[in-house]
């Protein structure tokens, strides 16, 4: 299977007048504005595996001299201090996640099938009211999100982390764009072999939407995994990593070592997520029969 | 006669909602979380830009003396109107622009080597990294830039980046740029993907013989849906932006010099608690971006369905 894979992808290559000369310009003109662009992300990195007394010297290096990792250590102590396990927080972080990110993909991949291919009463109106929605950018709105929560005494629980973000007017607009590139009569061989619009969904448009699918897994788990909780909850034992390790990064010990650890700390995981969900978009090959 | 032709009217309507139920079952999960957590919220915040509201006594309604106030006395308003149209117009089509070129660029590479690089650009929007970045423009001579810049012999004492009037949108937008390989970018890279082969090999028959001729015959016009929400997502982060200067050159900035519409809002909002008025400052940055939005869905019209 691996072996077909490569051997399309290096068929894709040798496209209408590919010269090699044009692929390494490319080549180096990316790689000197990637090296520009990865240099803060760089520079996060050394800070954080910098003993203290390396901070602040002339002129400042670019690299670490004698790397440690006592940044991490003095984060996680500072983590263990409080009055529930640091595994809670683990938790809560990726129960959140994994809920948000499963039910926005899941939620805004039907919802955006039936707004991209289908012609209803309400259709057009709701097509217009998710770019409202998205364009709409208030302060107000959180806190009149607030009071909804409070009357539905969602605060200081799971459900005040998790709800409002299922529905994301960004997802599901990025999946309507990338669906309605879907032929049509596609759509209507299958109505006419009897398939139901969910059937035709999730069996046949789906399967073609793996690059949309994917960067939107890779939106909703990089929002969900830092959500801040703020104002919604108050026992610590709902609390999430990003708000306890914002808080240990602040406090007691400040400094900027520690705060470059946490920032660390807190990428991995999406880095992970976005190495895999993007593997599987470039993996994806639209074949000749999908379209018309 | 008139009666009679609503009835008919209506029932059809009655008639094809229920011949389209499945269609209104599959967007129930989305809408229901929706309506509840977006619209209602979005709804009752409509009208607090003709109120006065403090968050502790309910509001009170004051006609359009906030809008009137806005354009007439609020000074710094006005500022920030023109701060907020310099940051969009430097950052949004750049960046936009950016995203495409990039996009696009990267897929004439080898496979590994895509998924390198889209890493290395998308990687900044991913990050929390205001700290290195007000070490690398910190005013002093530990700062990465004048470190840099001194050792050089470009300068000679270190500048005050961050602080002196002259150059905090300058930072802010180069900031703001570094960010703004996002959402937008990742869309295009995956429409890029989604392109059908077989259109690479119908161009190839037809005469298509360079890059830049696929490019334009053959690739933007299959893009239409992700350049616009590219679009749609580039206008709201470059005129919504804020939090970028706050977080950079403080706030409020030397002399407002970084103070956009939004930043207005929150000092408005959040440091003084006048929610009505903070309210129709969002209006009117939300008329701006509606206006926009239309015109490019306009311009891309011709490559959508």
């Amino acid at each position: 299977m691996s072996q077909i894979n490569t051997a399309k992808l290096k068929a894709s290559n040798r496209q209408a007048g590919r010269k090699i000369g044009g692929t390494v310009a490319i080549f180096i003109f990316l790689t000197v504005l990637g090296l520009f662009m990865a240099m803060p992300i760089y520079l996060t990195v050394i800070m954080s595996i910098k003993p203290v007394e390396e901070l602040f010297i002339f002129p400042p290096k670019l690299y670490a001299v004698r790397p440690t990792l006592d940044n991490f250590r003095d984060m996680f102590e500072v983590l263990h201090q409080n009055r529930v396990p640091f595994s809670r927080y683990v938790f809560n972080s990726i129960f959140v996640t994994l809920t948000v990110t499963l039910c926005q993909c899941v939620f805004a991949s039907m919802a955006a099938f039936v707004l991209a291919k289908c012609k209803f009463p309400g259709s057009r109106l709701l097509n217009h009211i998710i770019v409202i929605a998205l364009l709409y950018q208030s302060n107000v709105i959180y806190i009149m999100q607030y009071m909804v929560m409070a009357k539905l005494r969602m605060i200081d629980t799971y459900a005040a982390l998790i709800l409002p973000s299922i529905a994301s007017p960004m997802g599901l607009f990025l999946m309507r764009q990338s669906i309605s590139q879907v032929p049509d009569s596609m759509i209507e061989a299958a109505k006419v072999d009897g398939a139901g619009y969910f059937r035709i969904c999730w069996q046949i448009v789906m399967p073609n939407q793996k690059p949309a699918l994917m960067t939107l897994i890779i939106f909703a788990f990089q929002a969900a995994w830092n959500i801040q909780t703020g104002a919604l909850v108050f026992q610590e034992q709902y609390k999430t990593l990003p708000t306890v390790v914002t808080q240990a990064a602040s406090s007691g010990m400040a400094r900027a070592g520690i705060a470059m650890a946490a920032a660390v700390f807190m990428l991995i995981p999406p880095i992970i997520v976005f190495m895999i969900a993007q593997k599987q978009v470039i993996e994806t090959m639209a074949h000749s029969g999908i379209k018309e | 006669m008139a009666q009679n032709n609503t009835e008919k009217k209506s029932s059809s309507l009655w008639h094809s909602i229920k011949q389209n139920k499945a269609c209104y079952a599959m967007l129930a999960p989305f809408m229901i979380f929706f309506i509840v957590f977006t619209v209602v919220p979005v709804v009752m915040s409509l009208p607090m830009g003709f109120t006065d509201f403090n968050m502790a006594q309910p509001p009170k309604y004051v006609g359009l003396s906030n809008y009137t106030t806005l354009f007439l006395s609020d000074k710094i308003f006005i500022r920030s109107i023109r701060v907020t149209l310099v940051f969009a117009l430097f950052t949004g089509p750049i960046s936009y622009i950016l995203c495409f070129l990039l996009a696009w660029l990267i897929n004439e590479l080898h496979p590994k080597l895509k998924t390198v690089f889209t890493l290395i650009f998308y990687a900044p929007s991913m990050a929390n990294v205001y700290t290195v970045w007000q070490l690398i423009f910190s005013g002093d001579m530990n700062g990465y830039l004048n470190s840099f810049l001194i050792n050089l012999g470009l300068i000679n004492a270190p500048v005050q980046w961050l602080t002196d009037g002259r150059y905090v949108l300058g930072v802010t937008i180069v900031v703001q740029l570094w960010i703004s390989l996002g959402a937008g970018f990742l869309a295009l890279r995956a429409g890029f993907q989604n392109i059908d082969r077989t259109m690479y090999e119908a161009g190839a028959i037809e005469g298509i013989r360079t890059r830049w001729q696929e490019l334009i015959y053959i690739v933007i016009p299959s893009m239409g849906p992700q350049l616009m929400f590219a679009a749609v997502m580039q206008i709201v982060s470059s005129f919504t932006a804020g939090t970028v200067a706050q977080n950079l050159v403080g706030f409020p900035s030397t002399d407002y010099k970084a103070h956009t519409i939004m930043t207005h809002a929150y000092d408005y909002g959040w440091v003084r608690y006048e929610m009505g008025y903070a309210s129709a400052i969002c209006m009117i940055l939300f008329v701006v971006m509606y206006a926009l939005n239309r015109l490019i869905s306009k311009l891309l019209s011709k490559y959508m369905d």
